[in-house]
C-alpha cells in the first residue's frame, strides 16, 4: 500500500484580514463612546428596577452627595457660556471673558454665587481641590427665597433651553430634607416632572412587575 | 504567513554589472498589532455599554396655590407609608384623617419577604375584594401615601417608589409629613422600646 504522503503546510497565518477587521471595530467603538462626563464627587445611587435609559442631549444633572450638597452642571457647551453670561449679569458676579469659559468647559458646579469667581479662575487642579471643600450650591424650599441659588441656576438654564430634562443623581445615604429641597424647587417652578437617576436591579419574582414583565417576552 | 508580503515578486533581472544588495524580507509580523487592536476594542466597547445609567421618571402631582378644590383620599383605598430613621417604615391604613380613632401603626422594613411589600400587596387584594362586594365602585385604586421624615435617606425614598412600581400600584403621592405622622412615630418607638 503506498504511503499517503500529506503536503505539510505552513503553521503561518495570514493576520492581515484580521487586522483590518480589529482595526474597523475600534474604528467604529471609537467614533460610538461618549465618555463619562467627570463628576464632582463619588455618588453611590439606589437601585431600582426602572429600564428607562438616561436621555442623551439636553439634561440638567442636579449631583447630592451623602453630605447633601447640591452640584449642578448642564451639557452643551454653548448653552453653559450663555447660561453664565446671564447669571454674570442678574447677579453682578463681575466675571471675565475666561471665567466664562472656564465655566463653559469646566466640571460642575458646587458652590455658591460669591465664590463662583475664584472657583472659575483657578486652575483645573486647584478646582478639584476646592469641590472637597465646596459646600455646595445653596438650596431651598421655596423659589422666591433669594438665598435660593439652585432656583435661579434653573431657572436661566431652562430660558436658555426649554427642553432640558431634569435627573437628580443623588447618594443613597443623602438625607431626604436635602433631596426634598431640590424637588420643592422644582416644583416651584412647576416642574413636576423630572428623573431619579438609579441603578439596576433585577425584578424580584412573583410579583406584580414580574408578571408584567413575563408577559411582555412572551408576547 | 502571519506577515505581510510587501516584497515585489520576481521582480526585473539585474544586469551583470549591477551589484546584488542583501535582499532583506520585508514582512513584517502582524500579530502584535492585532493584539493591540484587539486590547482597544475591548477598552472601547466596556466604556461605552458601562456608560449609560438607567433613570425612574417621576411626576409630581400639579401643584398650584391657586387650587384649593382637590379630590380627597378614600380612607378605605388608602394605605399611608411613613419612612424613618435607620430604614425603618411605619404604615396604617387609611390617611388618618380621624383624631378621634387613631390608627394602628405598624412598623416593618424592606425586606423581600414579610416586609413592606406584602402589605402593599394585602392591601391592593383588600381594595379588590371590597370592589368586588360593591362597597368601591371600579374607579378606586388602592392609593399609597409616602411620607418620608427628616430622618430618613434618599435611598428609603427611592427603595418606596421601587416597590410602587414592582407591585403595579398606579396611584401614589409623596406627601408632606405631619405633626399627627410624627407623633404616631414617636408613639410607636416609645411603645417598642426603640431610641
Amino acid at each position: 500500500m503506498p504511503k499517503v504522503k500529506l503536503p505539510r503546510k505552513s503553521t503561518n497565518i495570514d493576520m492581515t484580514a484580521m487586522c483590518d477587521v480589529a482595526f474597523l471595530l475600534l474604528t467604529f467603538f471609537m467614533l460610538a463612546t461618549k465618555f463619562k462626563p467627570e463628576e464632582p464627587v463619588i455618588v453611590k445611587t439606589p437601585a431600582s428596577i426602572s429600564e428607562i435609559p438616561i436621555p442623551d442631549v439636553d439634561i440638567m444633572l442636579l449631583t447630592v452627595d451623602p453630605k447633601g450638597r447640591v452640584f449642578f452642571s448642564i451639557d452643551n457647551k454653548g448653552i453653559r457660556k450663555s447660561l453664565i453670561s446671564n447669571i454674570n449679569d442678574e447677579r453682578k458676579l463681575g466675571l471675565t471673558n475666561d471665567e466664562k469659559n472656564a465655566f463653559a468647559i469646566g466640571p460642575s458646579i458646587g458652590v455658591p454665587f460669591n465664590q463662583l469667581k475664584a472657583f472659575l479662575s483657578a486652575d483645573p487642579n486647584e478646582q478639584k481641590q476646592m469641590v472637597t471643600n465646596a459646600p455646595g450650591i445653596p438650596t431651598d424650599t421655596s423659589v422666591t427665597d433669594q438665598n435660593n441659588e439652585l432656583a435661579a441656576w434653573i431657572q436661566n438654564a431652562r430660558t436658555e433651553n426649554p427642553k432640558l430634562r431634569i435627573c437628580i443623581k443623588a447618594d443613597g445615604a443623602a438625607s431626604y430634607p436635602s433631596v426634598q429641597k431640590i424637588i420643592k424647587t422644582l416644583e416651584g417652578w412647576k416642574i413636576f416632572k423630572f428623573n431619579l437617576i438609579t441603578n439596576m436591579k433585577a425584578v424580584p419574582t412573583g410579583t406584580a412587575a414580574y408578571a408584567m414583565e413575563q408577559s411582555g417576552k412572551a408576547k | 504567513m502571519a506577515e505581510l508580503d510587501t516584497s515585489s515578486g520576481g521582480g526585473h533581472k539585474k544586469g551583470p554589472g549591477v551589484k546584488k544588495g542583501k535582499k532583506l524580507s520585508t514582512r513584517i509580523d502582524l500579530t502584535p498589532m492585532v493584539d493591540l487592536g484587539f486590547l482597544l476594542i475591548t477598552f472601547f466597547m466596556y466604556t461605552t455599554t458601562l456608560a449609560k445609567p438607567k433613570t425612574m421618571q417621576i411626576n409630581m402631582p400639579y401643584k398650584d396655590p391657586n387650587i384649593t378644590d382637590t379630590t380627597k383620599v378614600k380612607e378605605s383605598t388608602a394605605l399611608t407609608i411613613l419612612l424613618s430613621r435607620n430604614h425603618r417604615i411605619y404604615y396604617y391604613e387609611g390617611i388618618g384623617s380621624d383624631a378621634t380613632k387613631p390608627p394602628k401603626v405598624e412598623v416593618t422594613g424592606f425586606r423581600a419577604k414579610g416586609g413592606i411589600r406584602d402589605e402593599i400587596i394585602s392591601k391592593i387584594k383588600a381594595v379588590d375584594a371590597l370592589k368586588q362586594q360593591g362597597v368601591l365602585t371600579a374607579k378606586d385604586e388602592a392609593t399609597v401615601l409616602i411620607k418620608p421624615d427628616s430622618t430618613s435617606t434618599y435611598e428609603d425614598l427611592v427603595n418606596i417608589l421601587d416597590e410602587m412600581s414592582i407591585n403595579d400600584v398606579k396611584t401614589y403621592a409623596i406627601v408632606d409629613i405631619s405633626p399627627v405622622d410624627q407623633g404616631f412615630i414617636q408613639a410607636t418607638e416609645q411603645a417598642s422600646g426603640v431610641k
